[in-house]
């Protein structure tokens, strides 16, 4: 049953991307131009996000365990640490350059464009290599 | 600072679908729907493969049936091959390393307070508007 519930999130995830105009490098670079032609719009999406699932899930943990899983997994909210910092710039220095993250990369494959198709397949290569990176380290 | 193409209407709606589709997966999936850490996974990784990739095709499902509804959807990625290379690059070992994206820490962490999301989200869009001064658009 999570099966179902991941497909039928991850439906509503991709149309909310589309709405917002994530999927729309541009437009995220727009964003990012503080100081110069500056579209604030995506920082609503973030509201508007954080608005529904934070009190939503804290209201639901609260009371239940999950519907189709057996418990929560969830990560630590304290550890800041040194990797933390550099994998979270490193990011935005790739999300500042091409104006994609990691959701709306994956959704823009449905636009059929051989650059999106590049993107993504970079960017798995990067996984790759961080889960090397982090592996040696440990 | 010009503010430009100003839409907060559809960013904020787009916004609580995607909270909404956060909500979905959290309380029948028990997990946090940060797609970094779900596309790796779905490759990388055998636990909830099934899972991770039917929430991938859900992305990529998303947008099609919007535009099958009438909508036009707009989209300009750049045209310069090594920015995309490096980019995609610096995405997937970033996100890696820093155990997140724009989903994982800026929806799903801030939404649960946690510090450790509130630092990376502050980071990553203190590098991204960095680089955008720096490289332009």
């Amino acid at each position: 049953m999570t099966k179902l519930s991941s497909l039928i999130s991850g439906i509503i995830f991709g149309v909310g991307l589309t709405i917002s105009g994530m999927v729309n490098p541009q437009k995220v670079l727009g964003f990012l131009n503080i100081f110069d032609a500056w579209d604030p719009s995506l920082m609503f999406v973030m509201i508007g996000a954080i608005l529904i699932f934070s009190p939503l899930h804290f209201t639901f943990k609260r009371k239940s365990r999950p519907i189709f899983a057996k418990s929560f997994i969830l990560p630590s909210k304290k550890d800041v640490d040194k990797n933390l910092i550099i994998g979270t710039s490193l990011f935005g220095i790739g999300w500042g350059l091409v104006g994609l993250c990691p959701g709306p990369a994956i959704s823009a494959i449905s636009f059929l464009n051989i650059n999106v198709y590049l993107f993504v397949l970079f960017m798995f290569v990067g996984f790759y290599l961080g889960n090397f990176i982090q592996n040696r380290k440990n | 600072m010009n503010i430009i193409n100003f839409t907060p209407y559809s960013a904020l709606t787009g916004g609580l679908l995607i909270g909404f589709a956060a909500f979905i997966f959290f309380i029948f999936n028990g997990r946090l729907s940060g797609v970094s850490s779900i596309a790796s996974d779905g490759i990388f990784s055998k636990i909830n493969r099934i899972d991770n990739l039917l929430f991938l095709l859900g992305l990529i499902i998303g947008p099609i049936l919007f535009s099958l509804s009438g909508n036009k959807i707009e989209s300009v990625l750049t045209n310069s091959l090594p920015l995309i290379i490096i980019g995609g690059l610096l995405v997937g070992i970033g996100t890696k390393i820093g155990k997140g994206c724009t989903s994982g820490h800026g929806v799903c962490g801030i939404s649960r307070f946690s510090i450790r999301s509130i630092i990376a989200t502050i980071t990553f869009i203190l590098t991204g508007v960095i680089t955008v001064l720096i490289f332009g658009i």
